[in-house]
């Protein structure tokens, strides 16, 4: 059973989310798959017992079998190879930028001189460990990496089919998410009652009914804003799966990086009645 | 000598655009004969990479320097390892930067001067 945490924009109470349902559960993984700025960490002190570098193949061209005929930049979807061809008796010139590339092998499979080699380079990390019961898994992306999608991956691929996957998703409604929340059995989309949480609510809807996806909302600090969303959710038979009230305690056990079911037992019933409303809801 | 300078339209009255790699046109030119060629950019509104495909493109068309506003780090590599001398910060007309750069009075730059992406708007 794998469950996604997901929300249209950042800030909503997605991590607080991911890990209070983690520490509810009684056989649990987290994967914090916001690789970006990875946070579930904060809560849960996992003790790190693996760390494994991550890395994505990038093209290396030997200068001395290209043509510099210029078809590996033609292939190249995402323009990350210039060929700058012979002039006038210059040398031509290829030059690869390792941080557009998306390594999908394009450019060496279809190099007429085979003088592209596919090497590693390392974009991040997989940290796997252990919090209390929780397994735990994370990727941090390096500094000035942009490409997390292939990070996720392989964070992913540290699902443990025998427990309950919590799937922390990067927040927003790009590749990144989508690469997270896909494979997932449920979503939980986690919104604010304001009109901009509608609006990115939408749009996380709108990816979610693409992917063909189940979902729920759980709709944090419930009490402030309107019932625009109450609204929508109902009108669009969507679960309005639980509600979080705007609470200073609960922002302040938040700050010092408390899990909340820990101070706060009701809400690990709260957090148990919600897993069991999903279990039902995709029988 | 054929140059390039980026621009709003197709004529030597045109507004330099001050973007390299997303600009509306490339107005391709010889210096000395003053006859040009309006190339309009395809990769204006790409996703990412326009800088290098720029880039690309005038080492295809032989220029050998380019007059525009700013360069990100791409296409300072690109236009670089292509040989072709790089003026920045040009504003005016096409006609009034051709002048500028008949007269000698610009200086090649030595590295990219905004950072990646900042076309993209
Ligand atoms: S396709 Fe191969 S031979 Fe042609 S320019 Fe690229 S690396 Fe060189
Ligand atoms: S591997 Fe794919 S994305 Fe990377 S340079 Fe080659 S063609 Fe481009």
């Amino acid at each position: 059973m794998i469950i996604s945490i997901a929300s249209g924009k950042g800030g909503t109470g997605k991590t607080t989310v991911a890990v209070n349902l983690a520490l509810s559960l009684d056989n649990a993984q987290l994967l914090d798959c916001d690789v970006e700025e990875p946070n579930a960490h904060i809560f849960l002190n996992p003790i790190i017992s693996d760390k494994i570098p991550a890395y994505v193949p990038v093209p290396e061209i030997d200068k001395d079998k290209c043509t510099y005929c210029g078809k590996c930049a033609e292939v190249c979807a995402y323009h990350a190879i210039a060929v700058i061809p012979a002039n006038n008796g210059k040398k031509g010139n290829v030059l690869v930028f390792p941080h557009l590339c998306h390594g999908c092998g394009a450019c060496s499979l279809l190099c007429p001189a085979d003088a592209i080699k596919e090497v590693k380079k390392e974009i991040g990390v997989v940290e796997v460990g252990d919090s209390g019961d929780i397994q735990f898994v994370h990727g941090i992306l390096n500094v000035g990496e942009i490409m997390s999608p292939p990070l996720i991956r392989q964070v992913k691929q540290y699902i443990n089919p025998t427990r309950t996957a919590i799937i922390d998703a990067p927040p927003g409604t790009t590749c990144p998410v989508i690469e997270a929340v896909k494979g997932s059995d449920f979503c939980i989309l986690v919104t604010e009652p304001t009109p901009f949480g509608l609006y990115d609510l939408k749009l996380a809807v709108e990816v979610l009914n693409k992917l063909t996806i189940p979902f729920g909302v759980v709709i944090n600090r419930s009490d402030i804003g309107d019932d625009k969303t109450e609204i929508y959710c109902r009108e669009h038979n969507i679960p309005d799966l639980m509600r979080i009230p705007f609470d200073r305690e609960i922002a302040e056990l938040y700050s010092k990086g408390i899990p909340l079911v820990k101070e706060k037992k009701e809400y690990k019933t709260g957090f148990n009645n919600l897993y069991k409303t999903i279990l039902k809801s995709i029988k | 000598m054929k140059i390039c300078i980026t621009s709003e339209g197709n004529t030597l009255d045109s507004l330099v655009d001050p973007r390299f790699g997303r600009c509306r046109y490339f107005i391709i030119v010889d210096s000395d004969t003053i006859i040009f060629e309006a190339v309009e950019n395809a990769s204006a509104a790409a996703g990412g990479g326009a800088g290098i495909q720029a880039g690309q493109l005038m080492a295809a068309k032989g220029v050998k320097a380019v007059l525009t506003g700013n360069v990100g780090p791409n296409a300072f590599q690109t236009l670089s390892a292509a040989g072709i001398d790089i003026f920045t910060g040009i504003t005016g007309t096409v006609k009034e930067a051709i002048d500028k750069f008949k007269q000698g009075s610009l200086k090649a730059e030595a590295g990219p001067t905004v950072s990646s992406h900042s076309g993209m708007k």
